[in-house]
């Protein structure tokens, strides 16, 4: 049984069609107008404008390596955040720390701290992963480079990005 | 034999100059201008990076055009798929030939070729800019191309028929198919968009007698009776050049949806270029004849085409105003196809082919004769 779709009557002016069309102009000139006179809000113009300041606090920007308030990095090669990684984006060299040095018990550094930024996919699975708060994700979006070796972020970048953090779990007090 | 040689020469000139300097140019910011008013109409912005305010965009999108591969497919008929590109821009430029597009500068008539055929050599060859769209898909050998230029086809001869038809009352008015000779009409007798013209107004000053004598009159009486069907033949006109240049809401040979894009789906690199720009320039060509017919022209309302009458208006000065008058005036036409273009959805192919034959047909021809009952009782 075919469905018979009712069709409502169309008055005169309506069949003659251009009272609609006449009226489609007059909106979409106003929409013209509008963004002409500044009234409509309009993407931001990304290089000039940026977002920045409204960025929140949990952003997921690039992975980056903090320093603590001793001046002492936190990282000590545990590698976890290097096996979660879901694109291997992070490779680590462990070293071994000398004898006399002040954090001795810590027993072991990065020697080599890599992530390359073109696979790394910001998911926070490293900060997530990471038992000694040495890996966070920070509030750098806009990471490029010219080469695919630009686009390795090596441990110096990455304690350039991260920088000092304050007020974390400070497991390796010299005290216990 | 100079003479000829000379009139050759100029005439060379002013194709050259129109064509390379007005309209190649006019051609590719209209691509922009549409590229930023169909932004603008959507709530966005559109390209504005290259240059200031993204105005040497268009040039950019040459040097990209330019620097593309030039693909052709193994599967197409070479010969005509090299030919049609040509055949899609040539006949929109050749049609502006004989466009009054300016009075007189150096004391030359600003018109290509002043022919007495005039606007029956535009619907001529502007009808030929159909084979550049059928040939490409034709010789495209490929099923969406080929979908595309038969629509195009008989979509342009159905609209052939009612844009030929509905400028008929405009000769039957002036008596004459020469535009230049329109054009001198429509400065004596007012615009034919609106004929009711108030006689003795310009800016040297007002001279009553004439103007009341232009008002209380059988002829403006006439003028007010034949403003109905001209405004009519305006309208047929208008719609059928847009289904004459496939613009939007009638731009099925092309439509993305359906068709990928249409006839020249297979084209790249300049080729694809010359289809685009084939496209704008019969914009170009169509908002020219219209404003040539219905819009005076380069005329200036009020400003005296005389120079004698204005001293101080240099000749130069006043040939360059009416060339530049003549340009606005088509560009406020190609902005009228722009907004168009971003406020109507497409026709359905049926509604277009019942649109041409059963009211645009009909209603040009009752116009023409609406126009010779009124002339025919009209006082001469």
């Amino acid at each position: 049984m075919a469905y018979t779709v009712s069709r409502s009557k169309l008055t005169f002016g309506e069949k003659l069609y251009l009272p609609a069309v006449l009226a489609g102009l007059k909106i979409t000139i106003n929409h013209l107008i509008k963004v002409l006179t500044g009234k409509t809000k309009v993407t931001m113009q990304y290089p000039e404008e940026r977002w920045d300041t409204h960025l929140p606090e949990h952003y997921r920007g690039a992975p980056t390596l903090v320093t603590d308030e001793h001046g002492r990095e936190r990282c000590v090669a545990c590698q976890l955040c290097e096996f979660i990684c879901p694109p291997r984006a992070i490779t680590i060299k462990p070293g071994e720390i000398k004898d006399g040095d002040r954090w001795r018990k810590v027993e072991k550094f990065p020697q080599e701290f890599e992530i390359d930024m073109i696979r790394c996919i910001y998911c926070g699975l490293c900060e997530e992963v990471c038992p000694e708060q040495a890996i966070f994700l920070r509030k750098d979006y806009a990471i490029t480079g010219l080469t695919r070796a630009e686009m390795v972020h090596k441990k110096d970048r990455l304690y350039e990005l991260g920088g000092v953090m304050t007020g974390l779990v400070f497991k390796w007090n010299e005290k216990k | 034999m100079t003479d000829i040689l000379l009139g050759l020469v100029w005439a060379l000139v002013k194709a050259v100059g129109l064509v390379f300097v007005i309209i190649l140019p006019m051609v590719s910011y209209t691509v922009y201008a549409e590229r930023r008013v169909s932004a603008m109409i959507q709530d966005r912005l559109g390209p504005n990076r290259v240059g200031p305010m993204g105005l040497l965009q268009p040039i950019a999108d040459a040097v990209k055009l330019l620097l593309k591969e030039d693909f052709t497919p193994a599967s197409v008929n070479k010969f005509y798929y090299w030919l049609a590109p040509a055949c899609a821009m040539a006949p929109s430029l050749m049609a502006l030939a004989v466009i009054p597009f300016g009075s007189n500068l150096f004391g030359l008539p600003m018109v290509v070729a002043n022919v007495d055929v005039g606007v029956l050599w535009v619907f001529a060859v502007s009808s030929l800019g159909v084979y550049g769209i059928v040939l490409a898909g034709w010789s495209s050998n490929s099923k969406y191309p080929f979908l595309g230029g038969i629509r195009s086809s008989s979509q342009m001869i159905s609209y052939e028929l009612s844009l030929g038809l509905s400028v008929i009352p405009i000769f039957l008015i002036c008596g004459t198919l020469n535009l230049p000779n329109i054009v001198k009409y429509q400065i004596e007798n007012g615009w034919l968009i609106s004929p009711i013209w108030l006689k003795g107004i310009s800016l040297t000053g007002i001279n009553f007698p004439l103007l009341v004598s232009s008002i209380f009159s059988v002829d403006a009486l006439v003028k007010i009776l034949l403003w109905v069907p001209l405004f009519i033949s305006f309208v047929v006109f208008m719609v059928s050049m847009f289904a004459e240049t496939n613009r939007l809401p009638f731009d099925l040979p092309e439509s993305e949806t359906e068709l990928v894009g249409g006839y020249h789906t297979e084209y790249s690199s300049m080729k694809f270029a010359l289809f685009f720009l084939g496209e704008y320039a019969a914009m170009i060509t169509g908002s020219a004849v219209i404003v040539t017919l219905f819009f005076g022209a380069w005329h200036v309302p009020f400003l005296p085409n005389d120079p004698s009458q204005f001293p101080w208006l240099g000749d130069l000065v006043l040939g360059i105003i009416h060339i530049a008058a003549f340009f606005i005036k088509v560009a406020i036409l190609l902005f009228f196809f722009i907004w168009v273009r971003w406020t109507l959805p497409r026709f359905r192919y049926d509604q277009l082919m019942r649109l041409g034959w059963y009211f645009f047909f009909e209603i040009a021809l009752a116009n023409i004769l609406l126009v010779a009952i009124i002339l025919a009782f009209a006082p001469k």
